[in-house]
């Protein structure tokens, strides 16, 4: 079984008009390595998510740092890593949010995570305050996937 | 380039806002101006209509959560209709159908704003 990756890669200036472009890239990869409609809106979604939480949380909407969106693919799925070099933050704190208590306190924002976590397979954070701040989400082709190719060896 | 368009028309007391096209952190504030220059005119009575919208972010399901509680102290409330399958999908993936009122079509929104009267 072949190990080969393909990559594409966007770099783009961190602010929001930018979110388009960035919603089409990712929409086109994913299309084009044979996603369903269904599950391209949902990763071209989950990265909308993180990329304007770089904007407005780590760039704090200043404009001029850029946005590193990076896709990978392999025989089994499509992952993306999104970097920034903003403040970076706790990724312990992020881990203890609960959508319920925002949405019961019909509080403004922090919504962005839960659906990233709800919409791909895999969600991982990786902070280095003051270096650089990765956020990597994978969407396996098949949910299973693994195992039904393991068997065609 | 993608766009995004509000529209408003009166219907009674209620407000109508149509909105159309793309729905997320850059477009977001342009609806949020519209609903406050409503709570600004004490129009509490605002149903949304979603079928000429494509795409909506976790930024625009904010905007509803930040007027929400002061227009439902009013008296009023903002309905959702017409949404798309995609579109619903991220309204329920964050449960907002338990909190807000999503209807399938915008006459059954105004009715029930004057059944309410």
């Amino acid at each position: 079984m072949s190990s080969k990756k393909t990559q594409y890669q966007l770099k783009i200036p961190g602010q929001t008009d930018n979110l388009e472009l960035i919603r089409l890239f990712v929409a086109a990869v994913a299309d084009k390595v044979g996603f369903a409609a269904d599950d391209v809106s949902k990763i071209e979604l989950a990265v909308d998510e993180a990329c304007a939480n770089v904007i407005k949380h780590a760039y704090l909407k200043e404009t001029k740092q850029p946005i590193d969106v990076v896709i990978e693919i392999d025989f089994k799925k499509l992952a993306i890593i999104i970097t920034d070099h903003g403040k970076g933050f706790d990724v312990k704190k992020i881990s203890k949010q609960d959508v319920k208590d925002y949405i019961a306190e019909m509080r403004v924002g922090g919504l962005g995570i839960y659906l990233m976590k709800a919409l791909m397979d895999e969600v991982e954070f990786n902070s280095q305050p003051g270096v650089k701040t990765q956020v990597k989400m994978v969407k396996y082709f098949l949910k299973n996937g693994e195992l039904k190719l393991a068997e065609e060896k | 380039m993608e766009s995004f368009e509000v529209t408003k028309r009166h219907d009674g007391d209620v407000v109508v806002l149509n909105i159309k096209g793309y729905l997320d952190a850059h477009t977001a504030p342009r609806l949020e101006n519209e609903i406050q220059s409503l709570v600004d005119e004490s129009r509490y009575n605002i149903v949304v209509n979603f079928s000429d919208l494509i795409y909506i972010s976790s930024a625009g399901l904010g905007v509803f959560m930040g007027f929400i509680e002061n227009i439902r102290d009013n008296s009023g409330d903002i309905k959702l209709t017409n949404m798309n399958p995609k579109i619903y999908r991220v309204f329920d993936l964050l449960g907002f159908p338990t909190l807000y009122d999503i209807l399938e079509d915008e006459g059954e929104a105004i009715k029930k704003f004057s059944l309410n009267q």
